[in-house]
């Protein structure tokens, strides 16, 4: 379970270029829950998941992840309850160490690194058994290099990379939007089986209200750093992409205008 | 070439492939452009070779001297990490602080060891045991210093701590997300660089017979032509042929400036020295596939 409260971000403060990334930003996600996170360019969906991540301070507020208060966090001290998956298919793997390699490192996050061996023999058939799940025949690349995978592979990997050890909360920011439509599927069906076998606690963000919708129990929007719609459950169910910004019109008062939200 | 001078070159190959070894940890594995090495090469041999003049064991001496180097990388990546300062920009500050404090060390510009027993006397003993000249054995002697201490960094960056290393130099974002404090990796990586670099001065003092102030002027070139050279040569994948191809890099450079330093029809001379180095470096960075040309050369052509 994760709580954010009141969670407030001003970027170059006191400048002309001052701008408000989160005002006031609160989200509770109970245990299991998988939300759907949309909000058009500026909305704070990057920086909530980066203050999160603890790659960026807070100026107000706090984030507490199971009952612990993680807010003065130092960002690789919070990977053992955070797992990430980013945008970019390059940023999540190292492309100059191989599968194995990079596999290892997440398979020791949340834990002590020792003197001993990264790869192992034990791990290298529990990595290959992961990687069969793909059914990519990454299983028999173990000691290829990442930089040789396509970024559809990557992230597949990535997402399989952030699922290798238990985690509270799972973040993927727009992990598919970097992918073509075909291999993003793929990496969504990935993502839904993944987060349902393990009952994870996820939260996505999102560019497309296609998928914000389709996928996962709840779908948040943001809107100038806070949240400004928020439907589960009944009200949910056969909602459409227009219902959508018919919601956010109304609950905003103003025209969404964003028309990368509104095709994609 | 005479077979002294080969020997000779064969002999410093192997106690510069420690210097190549160190920054081949500074500049591949943490992507740090590490200039402290000008004065951590001579911190070690000062520290190692005031502390036997002074009496000490010199084992004791020569650990001393890693310590030494080992705090000085450690500084370096202070400034870098902590105090935000331009890793280039650090590593330059500590080398010219380096240079006073050398000074403060031997409290002259240079000691003299020709007399002194240090960690090599056991061997050139046994070499007159065994009835040959000990400028046979000691390519021997450092051959299996370079060895083993390859082998130990061979071990420590496959294991989790150096595989977190790895991932720090490579993807700092990454690393982060996966749990690896990053600037305790910078931190212990340039600790480590410098500390070989410390003991590869304190051999090289040792073996040389005597320490000097300057003689760290352009050691970074040399390690640098060393690790480039081996990769160019080794095209290496993988960490234990990258580490060798650090060793028989700074061999092969030595080898080169040896050939070319005897060669009389070249007319070269010992100040030639440092040319011969830069010229060997420019070449080996215009060599294609060098991993080095992209880092150096980024904004050529672009």
């Amino acid at each position: 379970m994760i709580v954010c409260e009141n969670l407030k971000i001003t970027f170059n403060k006191g400048t002309v270029m001052e701008t408000r990334a989160l005002s006031g930003l609160n989200l509770t996600v109970p245990k299991g829950q998988f939300v759907c996170v949309i909000g058009s360019n500026g909305s704070g969906k990057s920086t909530m998941q980066n203050a999160i991540a603890g790659e960026l301070p807070l100026d107000e507020g706090r984030i507490l992840v199971d009952d612990v208060d993680i807010t003065t966090w130092p960002a690789p001290k919070r990977t053992g309850l955070v797992a990430r998956v980013f945008q970019d298919p390059l940023a999540g793997s190292c492309e100059n160490l191989t599968i194995q390699e990079n596999m290892s490192l997440a398979w020791s996050r949340g834990r002590k690194r020792g003197l001993g061996r990264a790869v192992t023999k034990e791990t290298h058939a529990l990595f290959r058994d992961k990687l069969s799940r793909l059914g990519l025949g990454l299983e028999n690349r173990l000691e290829d290099l990442m930089g040789l995978l396509s970024g559809g592979q990557r992230q597949a990997v990535s997402l399989l990379m952030a699922s290798l050890q238990p985690s509270s909360v799972l973040m993927l920011d727009e992990h598919t939007s970097a992918l073509d439509p075909r291999i993003a599927a793929f990496v969504m069906d990935l993502t839904r089986d993944i987060v349902q076998e393990n009952n994870l606690t996820a939260i996505m963000v999102t560019h497309s209200m296609r998928q914000a919708l389709d996928y996962g129990d709840r779908t948040v929007m943001l809107h100038g750093g806070r949240v400004v719609l928020d439907v589960a459950g009944e009200d949910r169910k056969g909602l459409d992409v227009p219902d959508l910004i018919r919601m956010f019109e109304k609950a905003h008062g103003e025209e969404l205008s964003d028309d990368s939200l509104l095709l994609s | 070439m005479s077979l002294i001078a080969f020997l000779g070159a064969v002999e410093l190959g192997f106690i510069y492939g420690l210097v190549a070894l160190g920054i081949f940890i500074s500049f591949r594995i943490l992507n740090f452009p590490d200039l402290t090495v000008d004065g951590s090469f001579p911190l070690g041999a000062a520290v190692s070779a005031s502390l036997i003049v002074a009496g000490f064991n010199p084992w004791v001496a020569t650990l001393i001297a890693i310590s030494a180097g080992c705090l000085a990388g450690f500084i370096t990546a202070i400034l870098n990490v902590k105090l935000k300062i331009l890793h280039l920009l650090a590593s330059i500050l500590t080398m010219i602080a380096l240079y006073s404090i050398n000074l403060r060390i031997m409290g002259r510009p240079n000691v003299a060891l020709i007399t002194e027993e240090t960690i090599l006397t056991p061997f050139a003993d046994l070499a007159n045991t065994l009835g040959i000249a000990s400028y046979m054995l000691m390519p021997v002697v450092f051959l299996l210093l370079a060895i083993i201490i390859k082998l130990a960094l061979d071990w420590f960056l496959n294991s989790e701590t150096g595989l977190a290393m790895r991932a720090t130099g490579a993807n700092p974002k990454m690393a982060r997300a996966n749990g690896i404090y990053d600037s305790r990796m910078i931190l212990l990586g340039m600790a480590m660089a410098n500390g070989l670099v410390a003991l590869a001065g304190a051999v090289f003092a040792q073996s040389q017979g005597s320490a000097d102030v300057t003689m760290g002027v352009g050691v970074i070139v040399i390690g640098l032509a060393s690790v480039i050279g081996g990769e160019a040569l080794l095209n290496p994948r993988s960490i234990m042929r990258a580490t060798l191809a650090c060793i028989v890099g700074s061999i092969v450079y030595w080898l080169a400036v040896s050939l070319a330093l005897n060669a009389d029809f070249i007319g070269l001379e010992a100040q030639d020295l440092k040319l011969v180095t830069a010229v060997l470096v420019a070449m080996a960075l215009v060599l294609p596939g060098s991993r080095f040309a992209k880092m150096f050369r980024k904004k050529a052509g672009s």
